[in-house]
């Protein structure tokens, strides 16, 4: 492993700001939400009434796991706090491995690391080695962020170690996906759907009440792990476990290929186009469908999945006599049914959100990679060719919802016998978040237009509206921030009543966020960097 | 406008941030003629053919392309040239069969019957997925998608980059072909007995602006032409004498460069000196690149 370290320091000069970023973010979240909790809810009966209303809601069960520890600031910040840091974790581990290996091949820039006397494997190595220690300092300063917030130190101990764990996990999650396919985005998109299917498997087990399909997730162990609420430091261990037999499979898989080439072989192409590839939109179509398949798929199983235990839903919370009787006097186990689908449809927007944000991306990525050029060096209007991308952006977001909200409907429909009915139900509230998705995908558009090294930002604005509706209002934040959110101004369906204003205020604001981005676009330079 | 250039450009300027990428620039190309465009690299060739693109909108000056506006026509200009970019950049899941076809359909046709020619011309293999193509393969799709366009004016940015000789020798025909066929070529290499074998005019570039256009005769002229001469007696004169450069003597073997305008006077100097054998080389356009070219690195 000659040239490691020196592949390590160019990976931390190469990440030298989005590095802190995403350490700092990652701290920052549990920190915050621990100092909330601690600020609001000072009583210990503050507390465990906020708790009791908690566990009351499968919904949110699905959402953050089980409470160990209502009594506690720390057991409550653990609930709230650990599936964002954990996901969080995952996500920075996965982008930095896949941009220091796949994606250093698919560049070429690996090509000319490897022919200086450096090992094979150096290259996976630093970027393992560099994951590892952005994982590990974001521990550290966790530990230091939660124990200064006056919280136990072991509790900070027990829940910055599987925030870190999974990250680790992760680490060799995505050095795995990174030998399987030869190209940096599959492989992220990979890694991301083995993290969406464990958010899944631990979603549905905590709302069901399957302890055991939990279990099957590392996100599962991080609650489980019980930071604050007598620590189960063994599965400390089994992540660090999972990760060296991760990193070591990514190894052998990584001496059974050439540099440059997944372990699928390349296949041949068709030697002329089809008559239908002949204009922008066909080829953003072309380009892009690939990814929006994977998306329909991925949103069609948790889409079922969600709607297949949303008719338990009703039934586990009946079997707690409070609750209940509080269900009897809000309108009975239906509305507690409509209540889970309303908030698993607000997090499957925040998901479509983040395709999106990708699609409408995209042009971005083929600006700097210079094959916008030879496009539009041929007889295609700016316009035209960012409209393709536009129209993959919007029309494949309002497909996927649509399709996580049939998938839905049709599997509750199936269960209590009235599969049309429901299925039109939910379909109709998925596409009720639609408008809202799509300002994410107008933003995107704004920033390629007039700010184009600014387009990532669209990743922040996702990141800050997530925020705002899961936290917000147990954070208390002002209801006027939390306005700025285009999720805050969805009505809650189903269940809930609807009115035009806010579909045309969303779609209204998508459409001059599109038509600024456009225009600027028209106006600028092309920058290949 | 007239019809008699093809690109008009007079005080053409460009920066990026505070880098000025075209400082002035003068360039003009005549209807139906191969024009080399040569410079250094970073001297500017790639902006100024972005800028004629309409990718790219200059600060100041003034650029025309088969007579309109490059930035503001760009699309109905498009329709008429054709562009092959220096670096050629595929998309990996398109086969190259399909990336010639769609950039040929989006600039309006494509003739299935000259494609099939060209990608036996440059025996290249479509079916192959874009990322499996090395340089030069990835050259030639680019270079067949334009080359199968009927237009009035080609735009190629070092087309050659990365081709094998054969390939380049295919090349050349092409640009012979398209010349014949009364289309314009402008043409930006680094590639010298290219330009001297292609071009009929030359401008070269240094940092932004143009130093020398003009035909290779009249570049010629500008030059030096190095002479190695045997006499029988050295004139005292020829050391110092204005024009004379290098002055290299070895007994009676006397060599060294002489500017153009002086040539004449030399050439009588030595001939009254008892010449017994003459060696004279008329400038390559390689000295005259190098000289210009060193200026820029110094």
């Amino acid at each position: 492993m000659i040239g490691t370290g020196v592949l390590v320091r160019l990976a931390l000069r190469r990440d030298r700001l989005l590095l802190p970023v995403w350490i700092l973010v990652i701290v920052a979240i549990p920190v915050a939400i621990a100092s909330a909790i601690a600020e609001l809810y000072p009583d210990v009966g503050q507390r465990l009434a906020l708790g009791a209303t908690m566990m009351a809601n499968p919904a949110l069960q699905a959402l953050t796991g089980p409470i160990f520890d209502p009594a506690s600031v720390g057991g409550l910040t653990a609930w709230r706090a650990t599936t964002f840091a954990a996901v969080l974790a995952g996500l920075m581990s996965i982008m930095l491995v896949t941009r220091h290996t796949r994606a250093e091949e698919e560049s070429g820039r690996a090509e000319l690391i490897g022919a200086a006397p450096v090992g094979r494997y150096a290259l996976p190595a630093a970027a393992v080695i560099v994951t590892g220690l952005a994982n590990l300092l974001a521990a550290l300063l966790l530990v230091a962020g939660l124990a200064g917030q006056g919280l136990p130190l072991a509790g900070s101990i027990a829940f910055a170690g599987a925030v870190a764990g999974m990250g680790l996990v992760f680490t060799g999650i995505a050095a795995v996906t990174a030998q399987l396919t030869a190209n940096a985005r599959t492989a992220n998109a990979l890694a991301v759907a083995v993290l969406g299917l464990f958010f899944l498997l631990r979603s549905a087990g905590d709302a069901s009440g399957a302890e055991a399909v939990s279990w099957l997730s590392p996100l599962g162990w991080a609650q489980r792990i019980r930071a604050f609420a007598d620590e189960r430091w063994w599965l400390l261990a089994v992540f660090a476990a999972v990760a060296v037999l991760l990193v070591a499979g990514a190894d052998l898989l990584a001496r059974r290929r050439d540099i440059g080439a997944g372990l699928l072989a390349a296949r041949r192409g068709p030697a002329a186009a089809s008559a239908s590839l002949r204009s922008p939109l066909a080829l953003a179509w072309r380009l892009q469908r690939g990814m929006l398949f994977g998306w329909a798929a991925g949103f069609a199983v948790v889409g079922g999945v969600f709607g297949a235990l949303a008719a338990s839903v009703g039934d586990i919370v009946g079997d707690i006599p409070q609750i209940a009787d509080m269900l009897a006097r809000i309108g009975g186990a239906g509305v507690l049914v409509d209540t889970f689908f309303a908030t698993q449809l607000g997090l499957f927007a925040l998901v479509a959100s983040g395709y999106a944000v990708q699609a409408a991306s995209r042009p971005r990525a083929e600006e700097t990679i210079g094959r916008a050029e030879p496009v539009l060096a041929a007889s295609v209007p700016r316009w035209r060719w960012l409209a393709g991308h536009v129209a993959c952006a919007l029309a494949g977001s309002a497909l996927i919802l649509l399709i996580a909200g049939l998938a839905a409907g049709l599997a509750h429909g199936l269960r209590i016998g009235e599969p049309a009915t429901q299925a039109t139900r939910i379909a109709g509230a998925a596409l009720a978040q639609v408008p809202a998705v799509w300002v994410l995908a107008g933003i995107t558009v704004l920033l390629f237009g007039l700010l184009p090294r600014m387009t990532a930002v669209a990743w922040a604005f996702l990141v800050a509206f997530f925020l705002l509706g899961q936290l917000g209002e147990l954070l208390q934040i002002d209801e006027t921030i939390r306005r700025f959110s285009p999720f805050a101004h969805v009505p809650a369906l189903p269940g809930g009543t609807a009115t035009a204003t806010p579909f045309v205020w969303l779609c209204l604001t998508t459409g001059v966020l599109i038509a600024a981005g456009v225009a600027g676009f028209g106006h600028r330079d092309l920058k290949s960097d | 406008m007239s019809s008699e250039f093809a690109v008009l450009i007079n005080g053409l300027t460009k920066r990026f941030g505070h880098v000025p990428a075209l400082d002035g620039l003068d360039l003009d190309v005549r209807t139906g003629e191969v024009h080399g465009f040569l410079g250094p690299n970073g001297a500017g060739k790639t902006t100024a053919l972005r800028v004629l693109l309409g990718l790219l909108r200059g600060d100041s000056g003034h650029a025309e392309i088969l007579g309109s506006d490059p930035w503001r026509d760009a699309v109905a200009l498009h329709r008429r040239l054709a562009y092959v970019p220096g670096d050629v950049t595929l998309w990996p899941t398109l086969s190259g069969g399909e990336a010639i076809d769609l950039l040929a359909r989006l600039r309006g046709g494509i003739d299935p019957r000259r494609r099939a020619t060209l990608i036996d011309r440059f025996d290249f293999d479509p079916t192959k997925k874009g990322r499996a193509y090395s340089k030069g393969n990835r050259q030639k799709v680019a270079l067949i998608a334009a080359l199968s366009a009927d237009v009035e004016l080609l735009l190629l940015d070092e087309p050659t980059a990365g081709l094998d000789p054969l390939m380049e020798a295919a090349f050349r025909e092409c640009v012979a072909e398209e010349r014949a066929a009364g289309r314009t070529v402008l043409l930006s290499s680094h590639i010298l007995t290219e330009v001297e074998a292609l071009c009929d005019r030359v401008t070269i570039i240094r940092a932004g602006r143009a130093v020398e256009t003009g035909t290779l005769t009249q570049l010629r002229h500008l030059t030096r032409t190095s002479i190695t001469a045997e006499l029988a007696e050295l004139p005292a004169s020829l050391a110092g004498r204005p024009g004379v450069h290098d002055l290299a003597v070895n007994g009676n073997q006397v060599s060294f460069e002489v500017d153009a305008e002086h040539l004449d006077g030399v050439m009588r100097l030595i001939s009254q000196a008892g010449l017994r054998s003459l060696i004279c080389q008329p400038p390559t356009l390689e000295q005259l690149f190098l000289r210009h070219y060193q200026v820029s690195a110094s």
